[in-house]
């Protein structure tokens, strides 16, 4: 079992200065709670990924194949020669530093080799001593070295310990985006069969069943029904959602976690209300049940295996467009990458929204549009009955996710839905939002049990800001448009800030959406009274300030 | 700490050879016109070459790290240099990186400590000392490096005497002081300082590092040595340049000053040295796919050039082996 996660106290003992002995000298320590669990064969073989085995990162022997380093060094030319991206973050880097108090692993854990730059310098310096002169001659003075059984363990250790959640690359000068680096390092060693059972379950679900938590086409139908029991309850409304219906408008995807798991379930009742609210035609699917994307922390070709469901589902059920749920590194793969991958979608027409006519120009080849943009879009043009009020319970913070935020620019549209449905809301501090936002620290494929203590290292500063507006303005709330936010930030805040729930946007919608013909709302989508409670208020947390 | 003494080492040696050669052996001709012609040419053979090699590469996806707002919704306000969307707003963009040096000008130091109870607090200041150090180093070096035209032209082009002169401008000493001298010498004793004493960076730095900051220090004080104190024949150079550049060497005069050949061979060693760099950073910035590329994926289709047919699970497997599944629940299929 995962190891006990040490006590906030004694994780804050955080040293940021560098230990005496060089980075290149230093051998990977696996201690519990920093790593995870290998992938299970049987997921491995599902996927047909090579060497499925039974092995583990703490034992001594890896079960590597026996031409390891050939696989891995041939791997690697064959991606820089196909990854510009990957050959001139290899040579440009100058370790300015600027990037190295920008990683939140680094500020969580102070071990250099979480600073961004030395990082990417243990890919680069396995590039500079096998594939340059200089480096093969002159080896560590030219900040070389040799590809050996530690250095793969060492890859293994620190490129699962970086969320691909690209705050480096905004501060760096050149654009160094060490999830670029991750990524390809990540599939050097799925070559080899290296590879986390966090990672492989979840894909290996989501190719068979359609989506991560591997539910089948009942149980997925069964628990979306069981949501609208829940809404019936709630609102006295009757809502009848269809499932893989050809010739609707439009297919809703959104991750599989807002129809299965706390707090995600209170969101997709908000898409369900809203949907019903504007009657709108639409279907949901079984097959192309899954928004989010392991594949996209897999190898590039992962993503593209799974995400090949979202177009190939639309063209079979002959939608016009697809509108998108709630998630982070789902918008990442749907934005810069899935019309690259599996388009063009000429079967499918520029989204246009049935309520406004809005034409969504900016996504006309993609031809998907998020569930902000379309809701902002409902908003501006009135079309929705809102009472913010009904969230007065809640005092709201936002918390940008990665992905959408630096992979995508979406910053105002959350705020201008929030603003519209709730009456508190308050920034946090202004360097751990927008473009600067922190990672929720248990990104990219790393939100398991067995990482705990890292994920709370990890979660330290985006923590630390929430707590900020928790003891200022009795923040009780935090919004976030990401599954793996909702799924491990209401862990790290029972760690680190106890008392801030978390959910998605849409669950406020669906507090403040008005619907017609609904009975008297005195609970919310958690079956929580509207009332304020005043026991909430911050004066309690302030006083030992 | 070999990381540092090696590459001054290798410094000291390269400042010997020079000395060694005109001084002892006489080579004026190998290190006045042979070697300068060479290290020209591995530099400007080296850059097409090595960015001809990134360009063999190409640039599967978009994937621009976005800065700020994106282009979408008309009552949102893009943020256009942080998030472009054309290809204008993306040369907006590439130009304040490059010009300004904007993503370092965004540098924030954390500030980690913790309350009497334990209460852990961690603030963000922003912090300009690299982005200005930087910038005066980077724009003093190709001030001083414009400037250099005037030894190789006649007459000497109106915007270089101008630029001369703007360098010049507090009319201090004789010949006068140029105000580049100064700021790009403050700006690398500031990157070689922090390098030696913050701790986080000298543990990332690497000799290549140490280098060119050990290498452009003894250029600019060779520089300054030959036309402050140890005074050259500024004839004799002239005569040496307008010869390599009009591509009619001859022998560089006797007397010309040992300095000089030691400054010139320096920066044969640097352009030599450039195109197998970190210094090549330079050309790098502007192949950054992160910052040329517009954010405009959902509304242009970017092509993959190697974009290969992968296995899938087609919706047919699907149904096949959940059929009975769907019937029971109702959920539509396409074999009854």
């Amino acid at each position: 079992m995962a190891a006990k996660t040490p006590k906030p106290q004694e994780l804050l003992q955080i040293d940021h200065r560098p230990p005496r002995e060089w980075w290149m000298d230093r051998k990977v320590v696996f201690k519990p709670g920093t790593w995870c669990y290998a992938g299970r064969p049987e997921n491995v073989k599902a996927l047909d990924l090579p060497f499925p085995r039974e092995w583990s990162p703490d034992e001594e022997d890896w079960k590597l194949p026996d031409n390891w380093k050939e696989i891995v060094l041939e791997t690697f030319r064959d991606r820089l020669h196909k990854f510009r991206s990957l050959k001139v973050f290899m040579d440009i880097c100058v370790r300015c530093g600027a990037c190295a108090d920008k990683c939140h692993y680094f500020i969580g854990s102070g071990d250099p080799k979480n600073m961004p730059v030395l990082r990417a310098e243990l890919l680069r310096s396995i590039y500079r001593g096998e594939f340059t002169k200089a480096g093969q001659i002159l080896g560590r003075l030219a900040g070389g070295r040799k590809l050996t059984y530690d250095v793969i363990k060492e890859w293994f250790y620190y490129f699962f310990q970086c969320t691909e959640c690209r705050r480096c690359s905004v501060f760096c000068p050149y654009g160094i985006d060490t999830a670029e680096i991750t990524m390809i390092a990540r599939e050097l060693l799925l070559e080899i069969g290296i590879n986390i059972n966090w990672i492989m379950g979840p894909v290996a679900n989501s190719f068979r069943t359609g989506n991560h938590m591997g539910l089948l086409p009942h149980t997925f139908k069964d628990n979306i029904e069981f949501l609208c029991e829940d809404i019936y309850d709630i609102t006295g409304i009757k809502i009848e959602p269809t499932f893989n219906r050809k010739g609707a408008e439009i297919l809703f995807i959104t991750p599989s976690a807002d129809v299965f798991a706390e707090p995600g379930i209170y969101t997709c009742m908000g898409y369900l209300l809203l949907f019903h609210y504007l009657d709108l035609d639409y279907t949901w699917s079984t097959y192309a049940s899954e928004g989010g994307n392991f594949g996209l922390f897999t190898s590039h070709e992962m993503m593209k295996r799974l995400n090949a469901k979202m177009y190939a589902e639309a063209k079979r059920l002959g939608v016009k467009w697809i509108l998108g749920g709630e998630c982070g590194h789902m918008w990442r793969v749907i934005h810069q990458y899935m019309n690259t991958l599996n388009g063009p979608a000429d079967f499918l027409e520029v989204p246009v929204s049935p309520i406004t006519g809005t034409r969504f120009e900016h996504a006309k080849a993609t031809k998907m549009i998020h569930i902000l943009e379309f809701i902002s879009d409902l908003i501006y043009h009135d079309k929705l009955n809102l009472d913010p009020s009904r969230n007065d319970h809640l005092v709201v913070t936002h918390h940008d996710s990665c992905n959408p935020v630096r992979a995508m620019g979406f910053i105002q549209e959350p705020r201008h839905v929030i603003k519209s449905v709730c009456n508190n809301f308050y920034e946090m501090p202004e360097n751990t939002i927008y473009a600067e936002t922190f990672c929720c620290g248990s990104g990219a494929g790393l939100n398991t049990d067995e990482f705990m203590e890292m994920r709370m290292r990890g979660g330290l500063p985006r923590a630390n800001a929430v707590d900020y507006v928790h003891k200022k303005y009795g923040v009780n709330r935090m919004t976030a448009i990401c599954a793996i936010d909702r799924a491990v930030l209401p862990t790290l805040m029972n760690y680190w800030v106890p008392g801030v729930s978390i959910s998605g946007v849409c669950e406020l919608v669906g507090n403040a959406l008005v619907m017609p013909g609904e009975k008297p709302r005195d609970i919310d989508l958690r079956q929580e009274p509207l009332v304020r409670p005043t026991a909430e208020m911050p004066s309690e947390d302030e006083s030992d300030v | 700490m070999s990381r540092v003494i090696f590459p001054l080492i290798v410094v000291l040696v390269l400042i010997a050879i020079p000395i060694l050669g005109v001084k002892v052996a006489g080579l004026h001709l190998l290190f006045g016109v042979v070697i300068p012609y060479v290290a020209f040419a591995i530099f400007i053979l080296g850059f097409i070459w090595r960015v001809i090699y990134w360009a063999q590469s190409p640039v599967p996806f978009r994937i621009p790290t976005t800065a700020g707002q994106q282009r979408s919704l008309p009552w949102f306000k893009q943020s256009r240099w942080d998030n472009p969307f054309t290809t204008g707003e993306v040369i907006v963009r590439m130009a304040l990186e490059v010009l300004c040096f904007r993503s370092l000008f965004r540098n924030k130091r954390i500030d980690f400590r913790q309350l009497p109870d334990g209460t852990p607090i961690l603030r963000y200041s922003p912090t300009k000392w690299l982005w200005a150090f930087a910038l005066l180093f980077h724009w003093s070096f190709l001030i001083i490096l414009i400037r250099h035209i005037r030894l190789a032209t006649v007459p000497i082009p109106g915007p270089i005497e101008f630029l001369d002169h703007l360098d010049a401008i507090f009319e201090i000493g004789l010949p006068q002081l140029y105000l580049t001298d100064l700021t790009i010498l403050a700006g690398l004793l500031f990157l070689l300082c922090r390098r030696l004493f913050i701790p986080q960076l000298r543990y990332i730095s690497l000799p290549a590092d140490y280098f060119p900051l050990f290498l452009i220090i003894s250029i600019v004080c060779s520089g300054m040595l030959m036309r402050y104190f140890l005074r050259t024949d500024i004839v004799g150079v002239k005569e040496l340049v307008m010869g390599l550049v009009s591509f009619h060497p001859h022998a560089p005069v006797k007397d010309i000053g040992t300095i000089f050949f030691v400054h010139i061979f320096l920066v044969s060693c640097l352009f030599a040295y450039f195109p197998f760099s970190k210094l090549m950073h330079m050309g790098g910035v502007f192949l950054s796919p992160t910052r040329n590329l517009a954010n405009n994926s959902r509304y242009k289709r970017h092509i993959n050039p190697w974009n290969y047919p992968v296995k899938t699970h087609p919706y047919e497997e699907y149904e096949e082996e959940f059929r009975e599944f769907m019937k029971q629940a109702g959920i539509p299929v396409e074999k009854e």
